[in-house]
């Protein structure tokens, strides 16, 4: 057993209201950059519908994620030599169109027209050429099932159920799946990169890009089955969501989860057993992957486990918190948390609760008492959004699993509504769940009440370092002139021209130098770039 | 701009002069106003651009009045320093403020009907506490972003969740049941459940609870008179009470006139209970206005009384023209008067038969739910709304089990999609009666939860001094918004239908062959609602002869009017000298965003170009007691001043734009209806560039008209008409006719701007009246002077000084019972010497008295505020804030006629269109009423479709919703949701270019397909504004419209009945209300090619 620890994520899909609000925060952070215009770290999709950028899931066109051959795990893009092959002429990378083409607007007209024949409009112009544009794609062109149903056919899930969706008036259904990066165990972005500027932290998981190290070959971009890297096309580099690791080192949430309007999202610990992960993710039956990767997970509670954690590293508090984790909660105690797209063999690190509704309607219009416990799980598979819709997001077609976490929910609201209105409560509600009052009662806790300090269980992060370790200039590896930590406020709204001389990127090894990382600093000496050069000082 | 520094110019540097040459001359003024809206803005500095407002302001005191001035700003909640500085302004020179929620058709005029109160609510968190909830034409993900999560967890606690919209809006995501009416049909379904409820839970059976609360807390088991028909049928008539039964007979004659009656079981007598609209005024109802039944024992029903009669009643239905139905009711003959109780009525209206009694048309007492001829059975309204019987019979029977175990936790948020119809009060009101019916009013947990654009000002005492410049001078003019803009855009001459179009069939027809202009006239003379411009005359100059005479103003106002010499000015809205000349916008967007009929804004009011086709009403169709001019005036305002902090469609057409601070540059507290907090607004930089605040800028301007006044206006007397207000001894009259109450005001223009920022002495003098409560808050202005300093000299010397945000926010706090528990207990004693003391509410008073939140406190984090008399509702740390808890546990009466809520309503014009008792009425067909259907111009494929305007994600109006990153989220420009067959119908693909037009106007828009939407409707979402990525129309070659280009402003004319009880008008309080939602329009798939 090598216990490994990471910050993981648990999103409720049955509470998110499609708001956005965590899209906007995200851009507003970390991508409201030139070269970034298109790129959403997180963004919010309903379902049924294409995803952004279009038909993402469909691996057979992308080629993202893993496959299976021969027993063996090897990228679906390819092995090392065709990648390479491609470096430079990569089919299986989305283009512009895919995402969108990001615009902006003549804003100028409304306060400088000249007096003129009719109101003053500011058009839409194009971000990428500065030409004027019309507007025929966005990065959240099926928002609230826009698009007609000829569109939203284009869902690769929908195209994956055997069974046929009707995509009526009378039948509709939707949710929102709000994404960002999986921050897998097994991360294909990471194994697919050839300048190695991709890597996963030992000590938390997240998965970052080193953008010293990236040459923008894009092969991350083709790798990612989510599609969650992209290409800033101003500094020629790779950029993902980093789960923004100086807020989680500083034991806050990311911001997607701090703005999040519908309380849905939760963070903590997941303790693991590295060992298992290669051997899980090639796991032979797609639909034995979910399992496969709850069986990777340690059960903090375990005195074993414990002592395994310390023994490897793991700071006591981070087991603590493990202890505390609302997302080990979600995911292996109650097991109403699902990964998304198991299949990929990513052993993707963000689940989500699936939501849960209408289902009694459905049940009472065939003349049933929908709040009757029994015939609610009996009808569970006629919720108005199809359960195999549900199994192919989250279990790889198996509508077993994702059926229990619904059974799940709807004994919660059962049991609970009893209590609500003070009848007698019946046990063989949990039961029938293999679950028990208090287990159902702590399980409602999380769900309906956790407040912030419950939903957000991240310990802080530091490494005890020895003076004179050298690692004194590790600074930021995101902040490079236009890069992630970096900030230009007059850049965004700008539609580009080519590129001004003296902007090229710049290239690894140069960037970081003068800086200093005082997250880090022990407060002696004095460290290289802390204060500003003086003249003659030696480079 | 040039023309204006051209004038000064010559006419030696006089900027009044100035303006009065450039408005004087009409070409001129139409060269100016016709550029407006067309670009070409120039920059000038903040001293030329105030003193220009100034001098417009000065010159249409002097030249026209100030009733020819309009102050128009929303939502003071939502920073009430930055509202009142201007209303204030307003107030100070005599101009009104219009109202803003009635004209939104926010205002759900049920309200004032039913409670007799403006709207209050349940905050969010009170949500959690139902045990049922329906989200009924209210898409709460969308428009209550921040608090549906409350919605989500409820509902792991049991909650369960219906939601009834039309389309599968975002709220259906979380419903265990989907009920989706045809839009505007709601109330037929609503009906149909309460048909359910009476049957099962008030015949079949009766649940003690509902029993109980409806004899105590509704006006069910009070009399009505059954007026003579014909010889064998009668018709409900007005409210049996103690003048016509010589009972109470201790009382004034004027008290007994508003004393109804019930039927008191144990004397076998009718009976007057306390806490009638006779006991609150009057010195004889002290310690009586209260709900407290004492030895009565209130009969529900005449039905079983041996002395019963059966009469029989006919009753509209409107779901078929013309028709009516016919009920047998039981009554009881009281002094040669037959009369029954409203409960008796109510089962006769829902349809409910009792076994004995027999219905009209056979014996059989018991109608089946599957009788789909009979109104108001479930299967009747499957039939109208396509919602099936069987989904109405269950959720009816949950709703009403739901009450009966947890004591009345069932809720119904409703919402905009049920409210912005024209007949949304009978939509309405057949909700509300579900609640009432169940007992779900009042308690925590249950309820209506109605969140349409109200946001609550929970420091109302404070700000309303503010706003209305009462410290100074008393009373203000409060003008109702929706006729205002009715006359003064012409729209009444687009109008051709009278009365009897939309009157029942049971109607006398009293109103027979008017016009609803001459309506709005009849209700003005009245005292119903007020009128500014009021009279056809400078209201300075009538002043000045009336205090020159020494007349007392009502008589001499009589005798001018009597000697033909004085007109009223809604009785000719088109002559100059009647038009609005100046009108000021700010936080608001007027143009792009509310104007209702906004193509006949720019027409009328701006004298703009337009995309309007309607013709005007033929002579055979106009008004009678409202002058018609053969040419319409085009351009009536003088000025269009607009302060804002971005540019909008108002800032776009306004004659000068102030840039003004957002929230993040100034001090200003808000409060909502959905939290029970008050949060300051703390700047967190100074306003950029040349930007000001609101109440910088109203003060600058204060100053400036003081200045500009010397020698020119001076001190002025002012002849101010205000109408027979709500909540005052007004709404009680004496019998006979009534009128406006006139009031001689002096005004010195010169001590504007001293005025304005220092506290005036009257607050303290005769004291601070909410909802009829008054309190005297000596010590806060004393504390006030010490904590603000005091004026040292000019007019307000020695008066605590308002010159800053942050001292305006502090008076508003320091005078306000929320914020400032001595006040509320002062407001609370006295309510328990006109309720009684034995109804607790002293103790509530000693409860709250030691609260106190000054400004600071709301600037480290939200306050949570405490109970007071200017609210309905009890809260504390321990308990969510719920209205009408006062009146469930303390007895206090409603603001009613019969201090109950009511079921039923009795004022001759609510009887000739016959809705005094809940009722069904379908959208307005407006091809019946007129509205002429526009040919396709090139003879296309066209469809035509219910075209509805909800609200939207990320948008307060058009505020936010075109910020780069959510129109990049959403589809980056105006955009009109349509059904798949729709579209198909006229060859339309996702995101196509489409016109939606009609006789009023025309939208450019993209297509968004959806299998979400219903067949037949459309949605366009509210105020997409034509600034952001509009082409010009095909039909018309000119910018598309926004939202409100397809509506056309009617007014529902039982809206302005006033002087009656809960009837009564107060500013935005009750008003008639816009509304748009029954509008129709033609779309069609336009040329892809697209010019800017």
């Amino acid at each position: 057993m090598r216990v490994m620890a990471q910050v993981a994520m648990v999103m409720n899909l049955d509470k998110c209201i499609g708001c956005h609000t965590c899209s906007v925060t995200c851009k507003q952070t970390w991508t409201n950059r030139a070269g970034t215009e298109y790129v959403w770290f997180n963004n919010v999709e309903t379902r049924p519908g294409q995803g952004y950028p279009r038909g993402y899931e469909d691996q057979e066109k992308w080629r993202g994620g893993w496959q299976l051959k021969r027993g063996r795990l090897v990228p679906r893009g390819g092995g090392r030599a065709r990648r390479l092959a491609r470096l430079f002429a990569n089919p299986e990378l989305p283009s512009l169109d895919d995402y969108y083409e990001p615009w902006t607007y003549d804003y100028e007209t409304l306060t400088t027209a000249p007096l003129g024949d009719d109101v003053p409009t500011a058009r839409p112009r194009s971000l990428i050429d500065g030409e004027p544009t019309a507007v025929t794609w966005g990065p959240n062109w099926d928002d609230d099932l826009g698009g007609g149903p000829e569109h939203l056919a284009g869902d690769p899930v929908l195209q994956k159920m055997n069974e046929q969706v009707r995509l009526e008036y009378e039948q509709s259904f939707m949710f929102y799946l709000p994404r960002i990066c999986e921050h897998c165990l097994n991360p294909s972005c990471v194994a697919v990169c050839p300048s190695g500027a991709l890597y996963k932290r030992i000590e938390d998981g997240i998965v970052l890009v080193d953008q010293d190290r990236c040459r923008g070959w894009r092969m991350c971009v083709s790798g990612c089955p989510y599609k969650k890297v992209y290409f800033n096309h101003r500094t020629g580099k790779a950029e993902k969501c980093t789960f923004c690791y100086p807020r989680i080192e500083a034991g806050e949430p990311t911001v997607c989860s701090e703005t999040c309007v519908g309380r849905l999202r939760y963070l903590g610990i997941i303790l693991y057993d590295a060992d298992k992960v290669g051997e899980a993710a090639a796991t032979e039956r797609e639909q034995d992957l979910y399992q496969a990767q709850l069986d990777c997970f340690l059960d903090p509670g375990d005195p074993a486990v414990a002592r395994a954690a310390e023994a490897s590293g793991i700071p006591h508090d981070w087991v603590t918190a493990a202890r505390r984790s609302p997302v080990h909660a979600l995911i292996s105690r109650h097991k109403v948390a699902l990964p998304l797209h198991p299949e990929y063999r990513t052993m993707p690190m963000v689940w989500y609760v699936p939501p849960l509704s209408p289902v009694v309607e459905s049940l009472t219009a065939t003349g049933h008492d929908g709040e009757d416990p029994a015939k609610l799980f009996a009808a569970i598979d006629s919720l108005r959004i199809p359960v195999g819709y549900l199994a192919e997001l989250f279990t790889a077609g198996d509508p077993a699993p994702v059926e229990a976490a619904l059974c799940r929910l709807a004994a919660m609201r059962s049991h609970m509504r009893r209590v609500n209105l003070g009848e007698e409560q019946d046990p063989a509600i949990a039961r029938a769940v293999g679950m028990d009052a208090d287990e159902i009662e702590a399980m409602y806790r999380l769900l309906a009440l956790a407040k912030y300090d419950e939903r957000y269980v991240v310990p802080t992060s530091y490494t005890a370092r020895t003076p004179g370790s050298g690692d004194l200039d590790a600074g930021c590896s995101l902040d490079g002139q236009g890069g992630p930590g970096m900030y230009d406020p007059d850049a965004f709204h700008i539609p580009l021209g080519p590129p001004k001389s003296g902007q090229e990127p710049e290239h690894a090894g140069t960037s970081l130098r003068d800086r200093v990382n005082l997250l880090n600093w022990n407060g002696r000496g004095r460290p290289e770039g802390l204060f500003p050069r003086t003249e003659g000082e030696a480079r | 701009m040039e023309l204006y520094r051209d004038a000064k110019r010559r006419l030696g540097g006089d900027p009044v002069a100035a303006w009065a040459e450039l408005t004087g001359d009409p070409d001129q003024r139409r060269r100016y106003q016709s550029a407006r809206g067309k670009g070409g803005l120039v920059r000038i500095g903040w001293d030329e651009a105030l003193e220009m407002a100034a001098a417009a302001h000065v010159h249409t005191l002097k030249e026209h009045g100030p009733d020819r001035i309009a102050g128009f700003s929303p939502i003071p909640a939502m920073s009430m320093a930055s509202h009142a500085a201007g209303a204030r302004f307003h107030s100070l020179i005599g101009a009104p403020m219009l109202s803003f929620y009635d004209w939104y058709a926010d205002l759900p005029i049920a309200s004032p009907q039913v409670f007799g109160d403006q709207t209050d609510v349940p905050e969010s968190g009170d949500w959690w506490d139902a045990a049922y909830l329906m989200l009924w034409g209210s898409n709460v993900p969308v428009t209550r972003t921040p608090d549906a999560h409350w919605m989500a967890e409820a509902r792991y606690r049991g909650q369960k969740v219906v939601v009834v919209s039309p389309d599968y809006a975002d709220a259906t995501k979380f419903a265990d049941e989907w009920l989706h009416p045809h839009p505007g049909t709601d109330g037929a379904l609503a009906m149909a459940m309460g048909h359910v409820i009476l049957r099962e839970c008030f015949v079949d059976r009766q649940v003690p609870y509902f029993t109980d609360y409806v004899k105590r807390f509704t006006d069910l088991p009070f009399l009505v008179a059954l007026d003579e028909r014909d010889t064998d049928t009668r018709t409900p008539g007005a409210f049996v009470t103690a003048s016509d039964l010589d009972l109470a007979k201790e009382a004034k004659a004027e008290s007994r006139r508003w004393m109804p009656v019930l039927f008191d079981a144990a004397t076998d007598r009718p009976a007057v209970p306390n806490g009638t609209l006779g006991d609150r005024w009057g010195k004889a109802g002290e310690g009586r206005w209260n709900l407290d039944l004492g030895d009565l024992d209130p009969r529900l029903t005449c039905h079983g009384h041996p002395a019963a009669e059966t009469a029989v009643v006919v009753l509209p239905r409107f779901d078929e023209e013309g028709a009516t139905v016919r009920r047998r009711v039981p009554a009881l003959r009281v002094d040669g008067h037959l009369m029954t109780t409203v409960f008796d009525l109510m089962l006769a209206q829902y349809g409910v038969g009792r076994p004995g009694l027999g219905a009209e048309a056979g014996d059989d007492a018991t109608v089946s739910y599957d009788d789909a001829t009979t109104p108001c059975t479930p299967a009747w309204q499957e039939a109208v709304t396509s919602v099936p019987a069987q989904a109405v019979v269950r959720a009816a029977r949950e709703f009403a089990r739901t009450a009966e175990q947890t004591r009345g936790r069932c809720m119904i948020v409703m919402g905009a999609g049920t409210n912005h119809w024209f007949h949304s009060d009978t939509i309405y009101r057949s909700f509300l009666s579900l609640l009432l019916l169940t007992g779900c009013q009042g308690v925590n947990g249950g309820g209506w939860a109605h969140y349409v654009g109200q946001e609550k000002v929970r420091p109302y005492a404070g700000w309303q001094q503010m706003a209305t410049a009462s410290d100074w001078v008393r009373p203000s003019r409060q003008m109702a918004g929706t006729p205002y803009w009715y006359l003064n855009t012409d729209q009444w001459r687009y109008e051709k239908f009278t009365a009897d179009a939309l009157a029942a069939p049971t109607a006398p027809g009293a109103l027979a062959g008017l016009h609803t202009a001459d309506l709005v006239s009849r209700s003005v003379r009245q005292g119903w609602m007020p009128s500014y411009p009021t009279f056809g005359a400078n209201p300075l100059d009538l002043g000045r002869r009336l205090h020159e005479s020494g007349a007392d103003p009502t008589s001499w106002v009589g005798a001018e009017r009597d000697a033909g010499r004085l007109s009223y000015a809604c009785e000719d809205p088109d002559d100059p000298a009647n038009w609005p000349r100046v009108l000021t916008v700010w936080r608001a967007n007027l143009i792009g965003s509310s104007a209702k009929g906004n193509e006949f804004f720019l027409r009328h009011l701006l004298g703009a170009s337009d995309n309007a086709s309607a013709e005007e009403a033929p002579p055979d169709q106009r008004p009678r007691e409202v002058t018609w001019r053969d040419e319409a005036p085009r351009g009536k305002v003088d000025l269009l001043l607009a302060l804002d902090f971005r540019m909008t469609s108002t800032t776009l057409f306004a004659d000068l734009v102030l840039p003004a601070a957002t929230w993040y540059e100034k001090h200003d507290l808000s409060s909502t209806d959905m939290h029970p907090y008050v949060h300051a607004f703390s700047p967190a930089i100074s306003p950029p560039w040349q930007a000001r605040t609101d109440f910088e800028i109203f003060h600058g301007l204060a100053v400036e008209v003081g200045r500009l006044a010397k020698g020119r206006l001076d001190v002025a007397h002012d002849l101010v008409a205000t109408p027979l207000q709500h909540d005052t001894p007004g709404e009680a009259p004496p019998d006979g006719p009534t009128g406006p109450r006139f009031t001689l005001v002096e005004r010195d223009y010169t001590a504007i701007g001293d005025k304005i920022a220092a506290l005036g002495p009257l607050s303290g003098e005769e004291g601070v009246t909410v909802k009829g409560v008054t309190v005297r808050p000596l010590p806060e202005i004393s504390w006030l002077g010490a904590r603000c300093g005091t004026a040292t000299r000019g007019p307000a010397r020695g008066r605590p000084l308002l010159d800053t945000d942050v001292k305006m926010c502090e008076a508003i706090l320091a005078l306000s019972g929320t914020t400032n528990g001595r006040l509320a207990a002062e407001g609370f004693e006295r309510l328990a010497e006109r309720c009684g003391t034995d109804t607790g509410l002293g103790e509530l008073a000693a409860s709250v008295a030691e609260r106190r939140v000054t400004f600071s406190d709301t600037q480290a984090r939200p306050v949570q505020v405490g109970a007071s008399f200017e609210w309905s509702g009890k809260e504390g740390p321990e308990r969510r804030y719920s209205p009408f808890t006062i009146n469930t546990e303390h007895f206090k009466p409603w603001h009613t006629l019969t201090g109950r809520q009511h079921f039923y309503l009795d004022h001759p014009w609510i009887a000739e269109y016959g809705e005094q008792l809940p009722v069904y009425r379908p959208p307005l067909n407006l091809t019946g009423l007129g509205e002429q259907p526009t040919a396709d111009p090139d003879g296309g494929r066209s469809v035509t479709v219910r075209y509805l305007t909800p609200h939207s994600k990320w948008s307060i109006h058009s505020e936010y919703q075109e910020n780069l990153l959510m129109q990049t989220l959403a589809r980056g420009g105006p955009v009109i949701w349509i059904g798949v067959d729709d579209a198909a119908s006229i060859g339309v693909a996702d995101n196509d270019w489409i016109e939606a037009h009609n006789a009023n106007g025309v939208v450019v828009a993209r297509a968004v397909v959806s299998h979400r939407m219903p067949p037949g409707t459309v949605f366009m979402y509210h105020v997409q504004e034509r600034m952001v990525n509009v082409p010009k129309s095909e039909a018309t070659g000119r910018r598309g419209g926004v939202h409100n280009a397809l509506t056309k402003l009617l007014i529902k004319p039982t809206h302005l009945i006033g002087g009656h009880a809960q009837l009564s008008f107060a500013p935005n309080y009750y008003g008639p209300t816009g509304n748009q939602r029954d509008a129709v329009t033609v779309i069609r798939r336009r040329s892809q090619e697209v010019q800017y």
